[in-house]
């Protein structure tokens, strides 16, 4: 007999997963080399998440301003495409999301599973928007004069999300295509005690053509990466959805300062089919004029 | 002035307004004193003259106008859009019918040119209202969902450049969709919107729909802080904006914000440089530059800079300063000696940083406060007077070389409301248009509105819509489905 037949079956040591930021398109540590450690909701191990700092924060900032202008200057076909590869892409690794969500929320598997199939199809339909939004929030003015007169709606640039703390993943999916369908990009801060999902959707996202910068997800302390979030001179929009009330209203108070668009903590069910507001809360309206050419004696010309 | 044509003046009737010594605050329906007695006298800009004293409402007052808004709201929100309809087109009736009163009086009380009051803004007032009069009974197609509902008592603050225009932007909508109103005009021009209050009365407008309350800012901060008001509407300057920003966070209050802005009116080589000098000076000479979406800095591509300049001067130099209330008269009094010595001072620091000033010959009336048309050049993006909104007739004027330098430089601000783009190649206005951060673009010509067309900024110009299908979201109740929180 063989010296390989004689060892004793012995029950494989898997392979734990570093979770990592994601940001630039990278997978970074923390900046402060700090983690925290993320639990299932019976006080289980699961992981250690990195424990994101301030400077993670304006890495992040930076990161999603310089992809502001290639994400936003896409055709709206072209960022359709790319979130149906989001959709596809999960699709493909659905076990994986549904076995981090159970243990996130504390699911039984069948639910997770719901959770995932609904985040997924949420990508769908964010999908499918990216090229009618603009059709349905702009158009011709019918102004009274000799006019061409067109609004148009324009992604308002870097958007801060709040992931909802309860919904790791459906909600969490819920906040961020609404913000990237509409060409804004993303600094997303997931879910403080369920983490894991938003960090492996990283994952996801770099191998689904979506641009570096254009999602940035960080995990930590909501309250403490928000607050320079909230006051970065740089940053267009802040979605609060992750906020309690009284974190939700300093924060907001601190987005005044540049006059940053803002949606506050609201009730929303997730599983339902969400509304538009969440794209227009974060577009602008470009209107343009111009003269339709009428230089009759009449009237006067430009 | 030596000049081809000599015009004799052609004052406007003062007698087709009826100026009362005193007006009070309209609370439900009725005209009253503020509850402390307090008032203060509203002067003409281009005399110095006192126009009339007026009620100023103070925190008591502003509740009390709540209270009757909140009151009037249950019955005027229930009412079908239809018949709301139909008194916002008797507004917009009685508007026109009184025009030429509205168009003098504004002119007595802000100053501006009478050919402006009587050409642009009542013609627009009165469409404003048509306009909204027409969404009551359709907000179903309106797109914010099927049955959409109004958000409740609607505060508003508005400022003094355009007094009674302003009204109309927040109003209309605000009534159109089921909302009630308590509005605050400005301290130096209240008396059009005092006027508004009583064509509600002729409309028969029920009591409590619409409350006028003048006063200063900390009426106005007492109307925004109020826990009753559901809604806040602002125009003004971005520092009071962000006042207002803070003291609604935390509430459920909905807040749009019309903010100040620092427009760039881009003139490209192969401009029509006749019409792009009209267009520089409707965008910054226009209601004396007392406008958020002015044109206040030129950018010129380099080479034809000296040739558009020197049109540019000449034209500034045909414009006719003085009585408002001549139609001839092309630049009018300055709203108030604040806002003026605002303008003096900005442009002082001009000159002081190295900037060109230049003015035309042009002699300002003895009383009154005036402000000569002028222009800067050899400006820099680091001078106060290209990054500072200035609410006067100054330009700026800065050089540029490539289209993708203008763009730049046009975006270089912390504002985003306005830009103008002059060139004869449409695919360079659709490129540009494109590229620049501003909520309004007008290419081949400035400053143009109507009440279809949606208005307002990027950045700190503000947000939210005004005018259009888009300037019902701001009086609407958000469409999303709700769960549990």
């Amino acid at each position: 007999m063989s010296a390989v037949e004689k060892t004793e079956k012995t029950e494989r040591l898997s392979v734990l997963k570093t979770y990592k930021l994601y940001v630039g398109g990278k997978f970074p540590r923390s900046e402060s080399g700090r983690v925290y450690e993320v639990t299932d909701p019976k006080g289980k191990w699961l992981a250690n998440a990195p424990l994101s700092s301030r400077k993670d924060a304006r890495d992040a900032v930076v990161a999603a301003r310089k992809a502001f202008g290639g994400w936003s200057g896409a055709t709206a076909y072209n960022r359709g495409q790319i979130l149906y590869r989001v959709a596809e892409m999960l699709e493909g690794r659905k076990e994986q999301f549904v076995r981090e969500v159970a243990d996130a929320e504390g699911l039984s598997k069948a639910k997770a599973a719901a959770q995932v199939d609904a985040a997924i199809d949420r990508w769908v339909w964010y999908a499918g928007w990216t090229d009618k939004i603009a059709q349905v929030v702009g158009g011709g003015n019918p102004v009274a004069g000799p006019f061409f007169n067109l609004s148009t709606p324009e992604p308002t640039g870097v958007v801060a999300v709040l992931a909802p703390q309860e919904s790791s993943f459906l909600g969490l999916v819920s906040v961020i295509a609404p913000v990237i369908a509409t060409g804004n990009t993303a600094i997303v801060i997931a879910s403080e005690r369920s983490p894991l999902p938003a960090l492996s959707l990283g994952e996801v996202l770099a191998t689904s053509d979506l641009p570096g910068g254009v999602v940035n997800v960080l995990s930590g302390k909501t309250a403490e990466i928000a607050a320079p979030l909230a006051a970065h001179q740089d940053v267009n929009a802040i979605d609060l959805a992750g906020a309690d009330d009284v974190l939700a209203k300093e924060l907001e108070i601190a987005a005044a300062d540049n006059l940053k668009r803002v949606v506050r903590p609201q009730a929303v069910d997730y599983s339902a089919t969400p509304g538009i507001d969440r794209m227009t809360a974060f577009l602008e309206t470009k209107t343009v004029w111009h003269p339709t050419g009428s230089l009759g004696a009449s009237g006067s010309s430009y | 002035m030596a000049s081809a044509f000599e015009y004799a003046p052609a004052p406007e009737s003062r007698t087709v307004v009826d100026i009362a010594p005193s007006y009070g605050l309209f609370i439900d329906g009725e005209f009253t004193e503020a509850a402390d007695g307090k008032v203060f006298k509203t002067v003409s800009p281009s005399t110095e003259e006192v126009l009339s004293e007026v009620a100023q409402a103070g925190t008591e007052d502003v509740d009390r106008a709540v209270k009757a808004a909140r009151k009037a709201f249950e019955k005027w929100s229930a009412l079908p859009g239809a018949e709301r309809a139909k008194y916002l087109f008797r507004i917009a009736r009685i508007i026109q019918e009184r025009s030429r009163e509205l168009a003098v009086l504004e002119t007595l009380d802000n100053g501006k040119p009478i050919k402006e009051t009587r050409d642009a803004d009542l013609p627009l007032v009165a469409a404003h209202f048509f306009y909204y009069a027409g969404w009551a009974d359709k907000l179903d197609h309106a797109g914010f969902g099927a049955n959409p509902k109004p958000l409740g008592v609607a505060g508003q603050v508005i400022p003094w450049n355009f007094p009674l225009l302003m009204l109309a932007w927040k109003i209309a909508p605000a009534l159109a969709t089921g909302n009630t109103v308590v509005l605050k005009p400005a301290e130096t021009t209240p008396l059009s919107a005092l006027f508004f209050a009583d064509i509600c009365r002729q409309a028969g407008l029920p009591k409590g729909v619409v409350n006028i309350l003048p006063g200063y800012g900390d009426t106005g901060a007492a109307l925004v802080e109020h826990p009753d008001v559901n809604k806040v509407a602002f125009t003004g300057s971005t520092a009071v904006g962000k006042a207002i920003a803070r003291q609604v966070a935390g509430t459920n209050k909905k807040v749009t914000l019309e903010l100040g802005g620092k427009g760039a009116n881009i003139v490209f080589d192969d401009a029509p440089i006749d019409q792009a000098v009209e267009g520089i000076v409707t965008g910054i000479f226009f209601n004396q530059g007392q406008v958020c979406c002015a044109g206040s800095r030129l950018l010129v591509q380099e080479s034809i800079q000296d040739e558009l300049l020197d049109s540019l001067k000449r034209r500034v130099s045909t414009l006719r300063l003085g009585d408002p209330l001549d139609k001839n008269t092309d630049i009018g009094a300055i709203n108030s000696a604040e806002q003026l010595a605002r303008i003096t001072s900005l442009a002082e620091q001009g000159e002081a940083e190295g900037a060109e000033r230049w003015s035309p010959a042009c002699e300002l009336p003895t009383s009154g406060y005036w402000f000569a048309p002028t222009l800067f050049t050899n400006v820099t993006q680091a001078h106060t007077i290209a990054r500072d909104e200035i609410f006067g007739p100054v330009l700026s004027v800065l050089t540029f070389r490539t289209p993708d330098e203008a763009v730049a430089k046009a975006n270089n601000t912390q504002y985003g409301l306005s830009a103008g783009i002059w060139t004869e190649k449409g695919s360079r206005i659709l490129a540009v248009a494109n590229k620049l951060r501003a909520g309004v673009i007008w290419s081949n010509t400035f400053n143009k509105f109507d009440p279809t067309s949606p208005f307002g900024g990027y950045k700190e110009s503000g947000f939210g819509r005004e005018g259009g299908r888009h300037g019902l979201e701001a009086y609407l109740a958000p469409s999303s489905p709700k769960g549990e929180r």
